[in-house]
């Protein structure tokens, strides 16, 4: 074999060993939304509490919807305390905390926004449909909709409540 | 105490690995056989050493020591005993720690069996079997000690993952497959070991065959079995869903054959010594490779270890195997011309080279698939998935051509093989195809692939019977003998090709399985009320009722259903959801009748909580179980093939040894 | 030679026939809305699980999206705007095979050349080594050991036999 031969055999070595070594730097259940920065899907959604909202009707004020279930434990239980809060604290100022349950039964639902104390609207997503148009693929997901109706951010994962006040800052 | 103790015993081997490996290289280095001696000792002492804290660790599991981190989360009071003593390689640490002993108990064979065999060899593969040991041992030392206590220990443990403790076959699966994994080490040991001393001719191709043989078989079972647990467990009606860490243990599979394959040219015509060395370097390396993809997280997977911190250290493994080998590998180049050359277009050789370049182009595609969303990631930012309909459209053009390859192959001459002697041979088998394809065509199979599968597979399976006939009615002939003495002599004349023969046949069967199952699969998923009953194919599913019970571990509804095969009763099944206490989503437990013909497979996939509706998913997949036959005969073939044979082993070794040191032609 | 050379082109001519017959005849096999259904479902990755697609998923989600493509094409919607609407949803992770265009073709295509290019190797080689030999027989210039020729000629007949 000539020289370069051999070099260039042990060379390609590297670049397989880099693209392995940049795996340990990505999570592959970390998949970036194409929605964000575009326009909302629009949704109608029935309330627990018989009442119904829909996105239209909303237009002009700063939305979070919020993707949870009763089984997902402990991370949606975890955030909806900080829900809570954040819709008490915003809701005089233009800001609607939309909770949707996914994938789950209304008895356990309502024993779940019972538990938590949660006032903000909650309401089931029985087909599926809404959870499909928004991408989701596990819970609990937020999005954070500007009052033009386009996306600003989306988090998977339970939230905090730093994060939550410096995004609907972001978009008031 | 266990913890003290495992923990001693586990660094102990530790330092005796890293002496051996350094006195067995110095011993044959000053010509010092006393040193040689000790390095072998210290395979003897590792050996001893990870056996008892295999059974600490057992102890540990089986004594409910809560103590024990590894013991709280992989166990519980409630656990039955089956499934305590398998937890063992329910995890990570555990799993490493079984793959040590293992690798310690394949080196003491290699030590005692080959020792006296390959004295010159010997030195360096203990040294570099314990190199590999002293790595496995590190991770069990530091970052994945199955030893680690907790304090205080908590009054119940966690008990092992459901999906582990719902079927036997987790017995089988993964030893089988870390046995297939492990046993790869002792080719690319004499490999490198060929290497460094520059003995390169077929001595060590001849010593490491049976290991290899070995090795595939183990693989060949751990993949199959999983596959049948993936089928019986998970609950989606699949046995292969082209999972990272399933093509993972495909890889080394697809090389390792190819290996098994280019070898019996060298030893025929001393040909491909480079790239038999490079094979068995790969396939050693993607070993390894599956390894680090199932612990180390980068690309998600349902087998996978979560959260684990060994993985930085196995790409650095990686990375040095493959810088040695491979560096070690073209500094040797010179020394491995050819002796013989090939004659002919039309030969063994050649159906050989194709086999190989086959192998190599079906492993590189999935090794290219498997990693291509972190290539998509790096290169595009983009993420991308890979999988079944990807594979499926790359890989089974390629794997056609393999079993055409592995029907004629066998058949063909080697050096050249004459038109008339080609036409000799296949024209029975051809007819006989012709004619079974076209019964194939008659009963409904369409599309190129199915009809190419089947016709592919009948092809194989004639060429090896009429092998095999031909075979006994010639002795018969000969020798008077009667049928059956004529076929099991004749097998024990030629075990290798015969044994062969029995694995193509075995493959062939897992083929028509594959094919069937997917391309004639039905399915139906519906809400039954009480007494209704579902279609599906020649069956009717009957929905009797729902029942439920608390179980020590687990809470368990299951549905009651009749299954009729027009208005004949032919099975109760009972697909069940079992809830555990520490699971979110409850596990499926699914129901399967099999016969030869095809599976019948029920899903329970939800129900009312009132009993009175269930939802279930129905298949009718064909074929089925001859993918779990095909697989023990591809291993019934293997044994025949390793089965000893001392008098000709050792008339052809004194040949061999005669002949190591023929000068080559430069 | 040119004998040879005509029987390859009938060979491929064949086997692109053959391949085309493939293709055409799984195309229109796709039958029933709930044929397409599974069809497209199996395309699809299911978001909630690890490497199962939408079809064999037996998750309340996958179920959801079976339900939605059945509904949408009989609304009418053809299958590609269907997977159209999950990747615009989901991004293209959520194909189980990468679109072919752009860097993708390197997944599609490289295999092949790998392949393609492994047999132009061996057989350039192969082809090399006969014309070296002259002959089936060897090079006569390169005389076998005699050992070593009569163990191979006794080896190649009993394998062959």
């Amino acid at each position: 074999m000539a020289t370069w031969k051999k070099l260039s055999l042990l060379l390609s070595i590297i670049p397989l060993l880099l693209l392995l070594a940049y795996g340990f730097k990505t999570n592959p259940r970390e998949v970036p939304s194409p929605l964000v920065g575009r326009q909302a899907p629009a949704f109608a959604l029935s309330m627990f509490d018989g009442s119904s909202n829909s996105l239209e009707a909303l237009r002009g004020k700063v939305v979070i919807l919020n993707f949870w279930a009763s089984w997902c434990f402990p991370a949606c239980y975890e955030e909806a305390p900080h829900l809570e809060a954040a819709w008490q604290t915003y809701r005089d100022r233009g800001v609607m905390v939309i909770g949707v349950d996914i994938q789950d039964r209304d008895t356990e639902a309502k024993a779940f926004i019972e538990r938590l104390k949660l006032s903000f609207p909650n309401g089931p997503d029985p087909q599926g449909k809404i959870s499909i148009d928004y991408g989701i693929y596990g819970v609990p997901e937020t999005f954070f909709i500007r009052k033009d109706g386009t996306i600003h951010y989306k988090h998977v994962g339970a939230l905090d409540a730093k994060l939550l006040k410096a995004k609907i800052e972001e978009m008031l | 105490m266990i913890a003290t103790l495992g923990r001693f015993s586990l660094w102990l081997a530790f330092a005796l690995a890293i002496y051996g490996a350094f006195v067995s290289l110095l011993g044959v280095r000053r010509r010092r056989p006393s040193l040689i001696e000790s390095g072998q000792g210290a395979v003897f002492a590792i050996f001893g050493l990870t056996t008892f804290a295999v059974l600490l660790m057992e102890a540990g599991l089986v004594g409910r020591d809560f103590s024990l981190e590894y013991v709280a989360r992989n166990a519980s009071i409630e656990t039955p005993l089956f499934y305590t003593i398998i937890a063992l390689w329910g995890a990570l640490e555990g799993s490493i720690l079984l793959w040590i002993w293992l690798l310690a108990l394949m080196t003491l064979l290699t030590v005692m069996i080959d020792g006296k065999r390959q004295p010159e060899l010997i030195p360096y593969v203990t040294a570099i079997l314990l190199c590999i040991s002293a790595f496995f041992l590190l991770l069990v030392t530091l970052p994945a000690n199955p030893f680690t206590t907790m304090l205080p220990a908590p009054l119940n443990g966690r008990g092992p993952n459901p999906l582990l403790q719902n079927h036997p076959l987790m017995a089988i699966h993964p030893p089988g497959l870390y046995a297939g994994y492990v046993g790869w080490s002792i080719p690319y040991a004499f490999g490198i070991a060929a290497l460094i001393t520059g003995r390169l001719g077929e001595g060590w191709i001849r010593t490491v065959r049976r290991w290899s043989i070995v090795s595939w078989a183990f693989l060949t079972v751990g993949i199959i079995v999983g596959g049948r647990w993936s089928y019986e467990v998970l609950g989606w009606g699949g046995y292969w869903a082209w999972d990272p860490v399933e093509n993972a243990s495909l890889l080394p599979w697809l090389t390792g054959t190819a290996f098994l394959h280019s070898i019996m040219i060298q030893e025929r015509r001393k040909m491909l010594k480079i790239w038999n060395v490079a094979l068995v370097i790969i396939t050693f390396a993607l070993t390894i490779f599956g390894t680090f993809l199932t612990r180390s997280g980068i690309l998600s997977s349902v087998h996978a270890f979560s959260d684990s911190t060994v993985g930085p250290l196995f790409l650095v493994f990686i990375g040095l195997i493959l810088f040695f080998s491979f560096g070690l590998l073209v500094y040797r180049s010179g020394k491995l011309q050819a002796e013989g050359d090939i004659d002919s277009l039309v030969s063994r050789e050649s159906a050989f080279l194709a086999n190989n370049l086959l192998l190599l182009g079906f492993a590189f595609a999935v090794l290219l698939g498997t990693l291509f969303p972190l290539l998509s990631e790096a290169v595009r930012g983009v993420k991308v998935s890979v999988g079944e309909p990807f594979f499926n459209a790359v890989n089974v053009p390629i794997g056609l051509g393999l079993i055409f390859l592995m029907a004629i192959g066998p058949l063909i001459a080697w050096r050249h093989a004459s038109l008339d002697s080609l036409r000799r041979t296949f024209i029975r088998p051809l007819c006989l195809t012709i004619l079974g394809a076209s019964i194939c065509w008659f009963l409904g199979v369409r599309g190129l692939y199915p009809f190419l599968a089947f016709a592919l597979s009948l092809f194989t399976a004639i060429t090896v019977i009429q092998e095999f006939a031909s075979g006994a009615m010639t002795r018969r002939r000969n020798t008077g003998e009667g049928y059956l003495t004529a076929l099991s002599k004749l097998t024990s004349r030629g075990r290798r090709r015969y044994g062969g023969l029995i694995v193509h046949l075995g493959v062939a069967l897992v083929v028509v399985g594959i094919t069937a199952s997917s391309v004639f699969k039905l399915e139906q998923e519906v809400t039954l009320k009480q007494g209704e009953s579902l279609q599906l194919g020649r069956y009717q599913v009957r929905f009797d009722e729902l029942s439920a019970w608390q179980e020590p571990h687990r809470f368990v509804v299951q549905g009651n259903f009749t299954v009729f095969n027009s208005n004949h009763k032919v099975a109760e099944m009972r697909p069940a959801k079992r809830f555990y206490p520490t699971e979110q989503q409850p596990i499926g437990t699914v129901d399967v009748r099999s016969t030869a013909r095809e599976d019948i497979y029920l899903v329970l996939s939800s129900f009312a909580q009132d009993g009175t509706t269930a939802t279930v998913k129905a298949l009718v997949r064909p074929l089925v179980m001859w993918i779990w036959f095909g697989g023990w005969v591809m291993v019934l073939g293997s044994l025949i093939a390793i089965w000893p044979d001392r008098r000709r082993a050792l008339a052809a070794d004194q040949v061999e040894e005669r002949m190591a040191w023929q000068p080559g032609r430069s | 030679m040119q004998n040879v050379k005509g029987e390859k082109q009938r060979w491929a001519v064949c086997l692109l026939l053959a391949m085309v017959l493939g293709v055409w005849s799984s195309s229109i096999l796709a039958g029933s809305i709930e044929d397409q259904t599974l069809l497209l479902a199996a395309e699809l990755r299911c978001p909630v699980c690890q490497n199962l697609s939408v079809a064999d998923s037996p998750s309340e989600m996958a179920t959801q999206m079976r339900e939605l493509i059945l509904e949408k094409l009989k609304n009418g919607e053809t299958l590609e705007q269907i997977r159209g609407y999950f990747v615009s949803r989901y991004g293209e992770w959520i194909l189980l095979a990468p679109t072919r265009k752009g860097f993708n073709w390197i997944a599609w295509l490289l295999p092949l050349g790998v392949i393609l290019g492994g047999a132009g190797i061996i057989v350039l080689r192969i082809r090399r080594a006969i014309r070296r030999g002259h002959g089936p027989n060897g090079d006569a210039s390169r005389p076998l050991d005699p050992r070593y020729a009569s163990r191979l000629e006794a080896e190649l007949k009993e394998s062959e036999r």
